[in-house]
């Protein structure tokens, strides 16, 4: 059964490509998404009932911390393909595009490839999420990057051609570098043995179990080393600062599921690529040193988006910066260590919920005004009342605000740096989620307030927000903010599971 | 079971071209020459590999980066018309200079670090790491797309060549894997070449000026 993980969304996408009516391929798609949120659930509840479902010789064997992103992946799928479906729909029956910035006129690409290419970017997803080999991971993260890179073309216009490029090359070769990491690894585990009696060439080399397994005969600087390479290959596709330039341009030139299905979903499988060698380093005693660096890169990241949020005009941009904001908070969280490890797996859940809501928001925001400018957008509450009341609960939450579930997990992992005596770190976090908060409020709370533009204002309000565009986001508003009220107890009970693999108590 | 590789001569014959092959790809001026270097550079991977005992991922590597990657990115380029690179970011001769840094900077890191020599032979680690240090050098300092893709898979080489002496035969899978990856790549990079050759009229990606913040 776990091999329908990746082989339903294959084969929907191989079927996709051959049929390419596109009915069908709107219909197939939450399909698909619907097919796979069951499976990732059973699969997800198996591994917290203490069971070890395995697949493919081995090949895929899902543990906590790969179950928690592999269900937050396929219900983000879900949600973003119910909103896809209306979405095409509304793309088709538009006559003449033209590029919002220069006017010029431009072509989707074929809608079948962006059905199919969405399918296969989730069966990469699935495929990173529950496989236990390093390898194997690191084809699942280059293939998630080959499948997303048509998705960000959808338009084909040159702002998105620009992004789609700087993707492709700044992802590939910093995934070419966490390579390098994975083979600095078997390096680092070759030293106990010498010639042929070495444990290199043991049949499951490259698992995950193995290595931390033999954590304790691998030689530290090849092992911190290896750490190094994966943090900067993986934090690249991962958008940590000082790696994140690809991040802003895609997310905000990628159809607005896309950038939600990027965000919420594909940040954390390249977050989890790096939580691997974390693991293994751990294991080894060097959690001090991979700790510290992701605790440096956590601060890093958090002081750019800062930077870049206040002032940010680009409202999607907006959003992909409070992405980097957002992997620095998981990273801090991760690195410090303690309690602070399960807030910042409280905190991917509640940012991965609440991200794929602004997003699909901002693609009705987009679709409504045809303008990517914040101060062009004004009287959301009088033109779109629900993406505006939604919109407003978005900022909310993803700004760390009560009674949100954000606020929950920032409060933990802070909760997390006093126990660890972590002052600076946690005045520097303060000041910045601060900064964060204004910066964001004043460009969100600017598109809300405000007189509905004069053209808008003739227009009856006939143009009522389709079902489509609004359920999933509601959805999605309602999760996270009961989030914030009540963390059930088996999901905390999973993320502890999780936890517990990655330093946490 | 590792086949332990003996420092013959057609080994360090081997390293050498590569070696060479890389200060060779950062000088070159026109993008003919560097599909060129790049398809040999392939093909001295392959020998390795034959040299190493691994027949199929052998005949892999030379079929894809020999033959098949080469051989599309030269038909990308014919069809868009693209001779010569523009203007390089980085002054060629600049280039072979820090190629040459990164050679000896290669060499100095072989003697710092706990080296397993029953694990790598002499001068394979500076070569890897020279040809990943070249490959980084083209993606940034020159402008076309196809250079750019041209970098990545001599980076990736790189990465390949060091980790040769790690190939179990149990898990060629991988490594097949891996390959499958980078074509997939390679393909998808070209096809997006293609798009910016027709958008742009130009392969410069200097013109790439519209997302700033």
């Amino acid at each position: 059964m776990l091999e329908a993980l990746i082989l339903l969304p294959l084969v929907a996408g191989v079927l996709m490509l051959a049929v390419g009516n596109a009915a069908f391929c709107r219909a197939l798609l939450p399909l698909t998404g619907a097919g796979h949120v069951s499976l990732s659930l059973a699969t997800v509840a198996a591994v917290a009932r203490g069971e070890h479902p395995a697949a493919l010789g081995g090949l895929m064997a899902p543990d906590a911390l790969g179950g928690l992103f592999l269900i937050l992946a396929s219900l983000l799928f879900f949600a973003a393909s119910i909103y896809a479906v209306g979405y095409l729909r509304e793309e088709e029956a538009i006559e003449v595009r033209t590029c919002i910035h220069d006017g010029r006129p431009f072509t989707n690409s074929p809608e079948r490839r962006f059905t199919a290419c969405l399918c296969f970017f989730l069966a990469a997803m699935s495929l990173v999420t529950t496989t236990p080999h390093l390898g194997a991971l690191w084809v699942g993260i280059e293939a998630t990057t080959l499948s997303s890179a048509p998705l960000i073309y959808f338009h084909r216009h040159r702002r998105s051609l620009e992004a789609t490029w700087k993707y492709l090359i700044i992802c590939s070769v910093g995934i070419a570098l966490a390579l390098l990491g994975n083979i600095l690894l078997s390096v680092a585990f070759y030293a106990p043995g010498s010639g042929a009696e070495s444990p290199v060439l043991a049949d499951d080399i490259d698992s995950l179990g193995w290595f931390v397994a033999h954590a304790g005969d691998a030689a530290p600087p090849w092992l911190k080393a290896a750490f190094i390479f994966l943090l900067v290959g993986y934090g690249t596709k991962m958008g940590l600062a000082p790696l994140h330039n690809w991040l802003p341009d895609a997310h905000s030139q990628a159809p607005s599921l896309v950038s939600a299905l990027l965000s919420g979903a594909l940040l954390n499988c390249a977050l989890l690529g790096i939580l691997r060698g974390h693991q293994i380093l751990l294991a080894a005693g060097l959690g001090g040193f991979s700790g510290g660096l992701l605790v440096f890169f956590g601060i890093l990241s958090l002081l750019t988006a800062a930077i870049f949020i206040v002032g940010q005009g680009h409202y999607k941009r907006l959003l992909a910066y409070s992405s980097v904001e957002h992997m620095g908070i998981l990273s801090l969280g991760i690195g410090l260590g303690g309690i602070a490890v399960e807030g910042a797996l409280l905190h991917s859940v509640c940012h991965s919920l609440t991200k794929c809501l602004l997003f699909l928001l901002s693609g009705n925001i987009l679709a409504r005004y045809h303008t990517y400018s914040s101060y062009d957008v004004r009287g959301l509450r009088w033109t779109m009342p629900a993406t505006g009341a939604l919109w407003t609960a978005g900022f909310l939450a993803v700004a760390g605000s009560p009674p949100f579930g954000i606020f929950v997990s920032e409060l933990i992992i802070l909760k997390g740096m006093l126990a660890d005596g972590a002052w600076l770190v946690a005045g520097i976090y303060l000041a910045a989620l601060a900064v964060i908060f204004v910066g964001m409020s004043v460009a969100v709370l600017r598109m809300v307030q405000g007189a509905r533009p004069l053209d808008m204002s003739a227009r009856p309000r006939s143009r009522r927000e389709p079902l489509w565009s609004v359920v999933p986001p509601l959805a999605l508003a309602v999760a996270v903010l009961g989030l914030g009220l009540w963390v059930p107890a088996w999901l905390w009970h999973f993320l502890e599971m999780g936890g517990r693999l990655i330093g946490g108590q | 079971m590792i086949p332990l590789i003996s420092l013959n001569s057609l080994f360090s014959t081997m390293l050498f071209l590569l070696l060479l092959n890389n200060l060779l790809l950062l000088g070159a001026p026109g993008l003919r020459a560097l599909i060129r270097l790049t398809a040999f550079q392939g093909i001295l991977l392959g020998v390795l590999l034959f040299g190493m005992e691994h027949a199929l991922l052998a005949c892999a590597v030379l079929g894809i980066k020999g033959l098949l990657l080469p051989g599309l990115l030269e038909r990308t380029r014919r069809r868009l018309g693209a001779a010569d690179e523009p203007r390089p970011r980085m002054h060629l001769g600049v280039c072979v200079v820090t190629g040459i840094l990164g050679l000896v900077f290669s060499l100095w890191l072989e003697t710092r670090l706990p080296i397993l020599p029953d694990l790598f032979p002499p001068l394979l680690l500076p070569t890897a790491l020279t040809t990943l240090f070249c490959g980084l050098i083209l993606v940034v300092g020159r402008a076309t797309a196809i250079s750019q893709v041209i970098g990545y898979l001599v980076a990736e080489n790189g990465i390949f060549l060091l980790g040769m002496p790690l190939m179990a035969a149990g898990a060629i899978w991988f490594e097949l894997a891996l390959l499958l990856d980078i074509f997939v790549a390679v393909f998808v990079m070209g096809n997006a070449i293609g798009h910016i050759g027709e958008t742009f009229d130009s392969l410069d990606t200097g013109r790439f000026r519209s997302l700033r913040d």
